[in-house]
Order: structure tokens, then sequence, then C-alpha cells
């Protein structure tokens, strides 16, 4: 059972993520990548990661491909989907992607699992996925949650920075 | 129960598939999607880590990596409205004004 529902994740996931970059419209990209991080969201259900399932959907599908959206209909691509999708070197490019694919399946095969930790599944059953994970970032975690909320403002910042017209004095 | 190498094989197949259409593509939204492909492959093989290794490090990491792709989505498509502003172009070829 838990192989049929990873198989039909993991044929989606990839049929998805491979029409996201061959796909001639942004748009079109953006909506199947759109169902793919449903899809990774599912995918995180079977690894008993709730609450990151949640995380994925509102933050990646409700925030970053939004964002993607809404930049998307600013620019205007009219002439963009009259040009040639890729570059003159995209058989290079894909041939590279494709090697460091090989090596990757093949280094999976020396792979040596490490000691392994205390959270089992009995212990999340009884804690609850969320409380487990917010106990241990704000315990251990809780000076790197502190710098990622810098990393925000840095790019709240930034993005103000960045689009704001120039003005000519 | 399945076997977390195919969890990472599946985590490797997208995360090549984004290396490739970084690596192809012309259209800077696009690129900028491969890249959002790339950091979603690396969650998945790191929360099938969590999960077979039974230590929630792996989620952690995983949550750090969001925060992190949410501002690198914002502060990119910042970027390239600044670009297209200058330019009227989201063609990769076309931004060559550093090429010395």
């Amino acid at each position: 059972m838990g192989g049929v529902i990873f198989g039909y994740l993991a044929g989606v996931i990839i049929l998805l993520s491979i029409l996201v970059i061959t796909v001639k419209n942004p748009v079109h990209s953006v909506m199947f990548m759109l169902l793919m991080f449903f899809h990774i969201a599912g995918l995180y259900l079977t690894l008993n990661a709730e609450f990151l399932a949640a995380v994925q959907i509102i933050v990646y599908a409700g925030a970053i491909l939004v964002l993607f959206l809404f930049v998307i209909l600013l620019l205007n691509l009219k002439d963009e989907l009259r040009m040639k999708r890729t570059t003159w070197s995209w058989p290079l490019g894909v041939a590279a992607a494709g090697a460091l694919f090989i090596a990757a399946f093949l280094s999976l095969r020396s792979f040596v699992p490490g000691t392994k930790g205390v959270i089992t599944t009995a212990v999340i059953k009884a804690e609850t996925n969320t409380k487990v994970l917010g106990r241990i970032l704000f315990t251990e975690y809780l000076f790197p949650f502190e710098v990622v909320s810098l990393v925000l403002l840095v790019a709240l910042i930034g993005a103000i920075v960045l689009a704001k017209k120039r003005q000519r004095s | 129960m399945v076997p977390l190498n195919w969890y990472l094989l599946l985590s490797a197949a997208v995360f090549f598939i984004g290396v490739a259409g970084f690596l192809s593509r012309r259209n800077i939204i696009i690129l900028f999607m491969s890249i959002e492909l790339m950091l979603n492959a690396t969650n998945i093989s790191l929360v099938a880590f969590s999960h077979y290794l039974l230590d929630m490090r792996g989620q952690i990491m995983v949550f750090f990596i969001i925060a992190v792709a949410a501002a690198e989505a914002v502060l990119g498509l910042a970027i390239i409205i600044a670009l297209f502003r200058n330019k009227a172009t989201t063609n990769v070829d076309e931004m060559n004004i550093m090429k010395g």
C-alpha cells in the first residue's frame, strides 16, 4: 500500500517537474508547479511530517507561487512567447544534468545511514509532530530561528529597495 | 515500507530536472522556478532522512530552507522586475551587460 502511494506521488512529481521546465508559457509552468507542490506535501504526509506538509502548501503554494504569478502578470510576456524557449547550449546542459544524476545514482549504492535518533513514531504519536518540532526549534535551534527572522527582514528591505523606481534628479 | 533509497532517488531526479531546466531555458522566470525545484528536491531528501533516521533535525532544516527560499524568491523576483525595467526582456541571452 505504501509502495503504491509512493509510486503515484513520485511518478506525478517527476512528470510535473519535467512539464515545469519544458512548457513554453510561464503561467502554465507555475500551474504545474502548484500541482507538484501539493504532491510534495502529500509525500511529506507519508513521511509523518504533517507540519511541513501544511507549511509547504501555505508558504510555497500560497505565497511564493502567487508572487511568481504576480511578477509574470506584471511583465509583458507576449514577445517572450514567440521566442525560442531554450538557449543554444541546451543539449550540454541536459547532458551535464544527466551525468550528474548518474553520478548521484551510483554513489547511492555506497551510502551508509548514520546513527538513529530518539524521535520514533511512538514519540511523535504521543506528542504530535508539530509539538516535537516546536520543542526542538525553540530550544536547540533558537539562535538559528532568530537569524532566520533577520534574513526575512533583509529580504523585505532588499525587495523594496530593488523594486523601487529610481528617482531622476 | 518504502526504502529510504527510493526517496533519495526521487529527490535526485527532481534536483537534476531542475539543473537541466536551469542550464537550458532562456526565460529568467523559468530559471527561477528551476531553483525552486532544486530546493524542493533537497527538502524531500531531508524529510526522508528525518523519518528514517528517527531524528527531527532534518525537518528543522527543511523549515529553515523554506524560510530562506521565500526570502530568495522575493529578492530574485525584485531583481527580475528591475532588470525588466531596464531591458524589457526576460531572455537571459540578452543580459550580457557585465560580460567584459
